[in-house]
């Protein structure tokens, strides 16, 4: 996964009217990665997809393609195939007619398509299905075939829009493990779009978050999760607690809790946030030396099986305090709704967000 | 080559093809109706109204006024008569439903000549209407009713009531079934839900197709030709013999423009009507 | 409700009755020896037999055939290829009002109008200039039954295609059209069955001469002047023949003959 990258995108401006889609974002994709755009909708993911497939072409910027422009070239040109989240079978056409539709198209002797066509309905587990319809397969089988059409192509990168999004929570799961093995083995490109951060998390290499058209930060799943760039960040990946006050020496001046403390770069007289995750948190009686505090009600207790989730009423937060407990650690039934408790960690667990 | 250009590509013959022999030959129309019928058939090109002044005559006035008459019992016969079918058909079983629409359209598809001459044979005095009465004794005499405004009446209302029936039920189609529940559910019983939910909701659609009746109806040539005798004169016939008997083009020219004018101004209040229909919100 | 039911049940099989008993009289009739429906003299093709043996009806026959089968091959390519320029986006209210109006304008002003055209123009008349009326009504019914059709048409499909790699031309060859063929074909059908009835357009557009005589003129010439027994059989086999085209157009596109 080191060289130069297989796509890139280079100041990248999409306009529809007086609406901007994608605002000057340059990307670059590696070799063999699992790439992953994700943002809430709107924010611009699903037409620079687009770009990359070859259906928009950008307003500025350039498309790049192992080192060569390919922006303006049309989307049959490209060694680029895309798995629409619709998935757009051919209703009139078997499975075997799909999926050997691309190679038909690069004027393959009949043989080779045939043998190519075979293979990967092999691999995908389709050979008994290839003389059906579409509309005579499950969902979880018309996927399978869409995956497999784009695949025999073996383009240069894949892009999949929303791949998981029709499907049930269970099956979402297994298929983000399928679909990152696959990428794995066959050692292919992937350009995933979607909306939920957990698969993001899950499934890709590197991911790049979008709002509003703009990349707001690029990196893998952990540099996202635990160093996030921007409150933005902090609350679209994962649950995050918001802590607001104004900046100071030391840290962050709040209201209700004096001075809690974090790495404190910014000038102070800011309005600004501290983020901790859920899981960074102790419930204590008490403050304690050398953490910091906020104390609050218990609003609810939340099982989750594995874990409990309590929320914790704040003053100085916009919602309830979220802790994380383990659900089979001894702690675990001490806590009811109507408790006072302190909400304790690290300071170089909480991050200082100005912006 | 962009979507847009494309499209309009794709557009261009059929819009082409509409343009020349539609359009223009009804602007050709318009035309004509200011002008003067020459002295032997042909156009005399003077620019007037008269033809208008003409048309608003008692004469011509009376034509208008009969065919809108006729047009407005056929249209309300047919509404009439097919409401009721359209609501049985929606309460058949669902598989049932669309061959019953069928059977419903089929007369429609088909010949009006033979439609219209098929109510000849019924109704002429050795019809089988007629033979059928009096064999039952119901009647000395043959009835009078063919060749007149009853004939006429009946004619349109065949040729348009599969057409009625099918905006009908679609309209009943569109209206949410959980709204009938709800109504029982606050105590109301059959035949006051039906009035005050179904009825309701239903008319705009049977507006739509009154409307489309009674303006396919006013301008119906071959129903009157046939079935009035001749003597039932309506605007397509008046339309009819100016263009081929008394060889006045711009006076039928004027003539079919006060029809479309009168059509037109009835397809745009009903719009107009759905449009405030549909502000006021319909229940979702 | 089980009384109501009944009763809107037996109404609508009156309904039934009320459009279907013309027709079967007619059909009935044309089996009548005696032909007229005075008395039944017993069961009889004989009529059948006439209308074949008169030079009048077959070359009218012949004529109609020609015209509909011409002007719907036409409209077809025509009405198809609007139908898909119209339907990627929303079309303003003068191009729905264009294509509407072929279908509401009352045929005697259509008809009117054309003559008033060819005329202006000194064009002669004949077989042609009726072919060419014809389409103009032909067009809007295919162009809105195509329409039908393409509203649930998944476009992701077209550019899947061109993902993939074929040109424009090639998806439109083996996505597009192979998808949208059953309305194409219903509106054909639809087109063919509306031209082989179509009486007041061609009675006006079709000029002077026998040579140009369409089946339904010369069947209002025998209702208007003379009515023969002959009549009786054409009628049942022209019904029987429009029956059958919207049978089987209904088959092949199913719900769109009574969703328009």
């Amino acid at each position: 996964m080191s060289g130069p990258p297989v796509m890139a995108l280079d100041s990248v401006t999409k306009r529809f009217g007086t609406v901007t889609a994608v605002d000057s974002v340059s990307l670059e994709l590696k070799e063999g990665e699992f790439f992953a755009l994700l943002g809430p909708s709107g924010c611009g993911k699903t037409t620079l997809l687009r770009i990359l497939a070859g259906f928009e072409a950008p307003d500025t910027g350039r498309v790049m393609l192992d080192g060569a422009e390919i922006t303006r070239l049309r989307a049959n040109r490209r060694p680029v195939n895309l798995m629409f989240q619709s998935y757009a079978l051919f209703p009139h056409m078997t499975v075997s007619g799909n999926i050997a539709y691309g190679l038909e198209m690069e004027r393959l002797p009949r043989s080779e398509i045939d043998r190519r066509t075979a293979e990967i309905m092999d691999l995908a587990e389709l050979t008994e299905l290839a003389g059906r319809r579409p509309d005579q397969l499950s969902g979880g089988q018309r996927q399978r075939v869409a995956l497999a059409r784009a695949l025999v192509k073996r383009p240069r990168v894949l892009l999949l829009d929303e791949p998981l999004a029709a499907l049930d929570k269970k099956l979402r799961e297994q298929m983000q493990i399928e679909l990152k093995r696959l990428q794995h083995d066959l050692g292919l490109t992937f350009v995933v779009v979607t909306h939920d951060q957990e698969e993001a998390l899950v499934m890709a290499d590197r991911l790049a978050l979008m709002e509003a058209g703009r990349v707001v930060q690029t990196g893998g799943p952990r540099d996202l999760y635990e160093n996030p760039a921007s409150r933005f960040v902090a609350g679209f990946i994962g649950v995050t607690n918001f802590f607001e006050g104004t900046t100071a020496d030391g840290g962050l001046a709040t209201e209700a809790h004096g001075l809690l403390r974090a790495d404190a770069t910014a000038t102070p007289g800011k309005a600004a946030t501290i983020a901790v995750r859920p899981e960074r948190i102790t419930l204590a009686a008490a403050a304690t030396e050398g953490l910091n505090g906020a104390r609050g009600l218990i609003a609810a207790v939340a099982y989750h099986g594995n874990d409990l989730n309590i929320h914790v009423a704040v003053p100085g937060t916009p919602r309830a305090v979220v802790a994380r407990v383990d659900a089979t650690s001894e702690i675990a039934d001490r806590f009811q709704p109507g408790q006072t408790v302190c909400c304790t960690w690290r300071p170089e667990h909480g991050r200082l967000l100005t912006e | 080559m962009t979507p847009r250009l494309r499209s309009w590509l794709l557009m261009l013959p059929g819009i082409g093809w509409l343009t020349v022999f539609m359009i223009v030959p009804c602007l050709i129309v318009f035309f004509y109706s200011f002008f003067e019928r020459g002295t032997y058939g042909g156009i005399d090109y003077i620019f007037g109204f008269q033809n208008f002044s003409r048309a608003a005559e008692p004469v011509y006035r009376t034509i208008f006024l009969t065919s809108a008459r006729i047009a407005l019992e056929a249209t309300l016969i047919a509404v009439v008569v097919a409401y009721p079918a359209a609501y049985a058909i929606s309460l058949a079983p669902k598989a049932r439903q669309t061959r019953l629409l069928l059977l419903v359209m089929l007369p429609f598809w088909s010949n009006y000549l033979i439609r219209t001459y098929a109510w000849i044979v019924l109704l002429n005095r050795e019809g089988l209407i007629n033979r059928g009465l009096r064999g039952m004794g119901v009647i000395d005499e043959p009835l009078p009713i063919l060749y007149n405004e009853f004939a006429v009446v009946t004619g349109l209302v065949y040729n348009y009531l599969p057409f009625v029936i099918l905006a009908i039920y679609a309209s009943i189609q569109r209206i949410d079934p959980s709204l009938r529940e709800a109504s029982e559910d606050l105590g109301a019983p059959g035949w006051r839900t039906f009035l005050r939910v179904t009825l309701p909701l239903t008319l705009p659609g049977v507006a739509a197709g009154a409307v489309f009746v009674f303006v396919l109806s006013i301008g119906n040539f071959i129903t009157p030709d046939l079935l009035g005798g001749g003597r039932l004169q309506m605007v397509g016939n008046l339309i009819y013999d100016q263009f081929l008997s008394a060889r006045d083009w711009p006076f039928g020219a004027a003539v079919s423009l006060v029809l479309i004018f009168i059509m037109m101004l009835l397809l745009f209040a009903q719009a107009a009507a759905v449009n405030r229909a549909q502000d006021h919100g319909r229940a979702a | 409700m089980p009384d109501l039911s009944r009763w809107l049940n037996a109404h609508l099989w009156l309904v039934y009755v009320f459009l279907y008993a013309p027709i079967l009289v007619l059909m009935g009739l044309s089996f009548n020896r005696a032909g007229m429906p005075t008395a039944w003299t017993g069961f009889s093709t004989a009529w059948y037999g006439k209308l074949i043996e008169s030079p009048e009806i077959t070359s009218a026959a012949f004529n109609t055939l020609i015209v509909a089968s011409v002007s719907t091959v036409i409209a077809t390519m025509l009405g198809t290829a609007l139908a898909l320029g119209v339907s990627r986006r929303r079309p303003s209210s003068a191009l729905e009002a264009l294509l509407f109006a072929p279908m509401i304008i009352p045929d005697i002003v259509l008809a009117i109008a054309l003559l008033s055209f060819y005329t202006l123009l000194g064009f002669t008349l004949g077989l042609h200039s009726i072919i060419l009326s014809h389409v103009v009504f032909n067009i809007a019914f295919v162009c809105a039954i195509v329409r039908t059709r393409l509203r649930h048409f998944d476009y992701s499909v077209v550019e899947a295609s061109v993902d993939l790699g074929a040109s424009e031309f090639t998806t439109f060859l083996r996505v597009t059209l192979p998808m949208i063929w059953p309305g194409v074909l219903a509106g054909a059908l639809l087109a063919f069955t509306l031209s082989v009835d179509e009486f007041i357009i061609a009675y006006f557009t079709a000029g002077p001469g026998s040579s140009s005589t369409t089946l339904p003129m010369r069947i209002y010439a025998m209702i208007r002047f003379g009515v023969t027994p002959e009549i009786n059989a054409m009628a049942t086999i022209v019904m029987l023949f429009s029956f059958t085209l919207v049978l089987v157009s209904q088959r092949i596109n199913k719900g769109t003959v009574t969703r328009s």
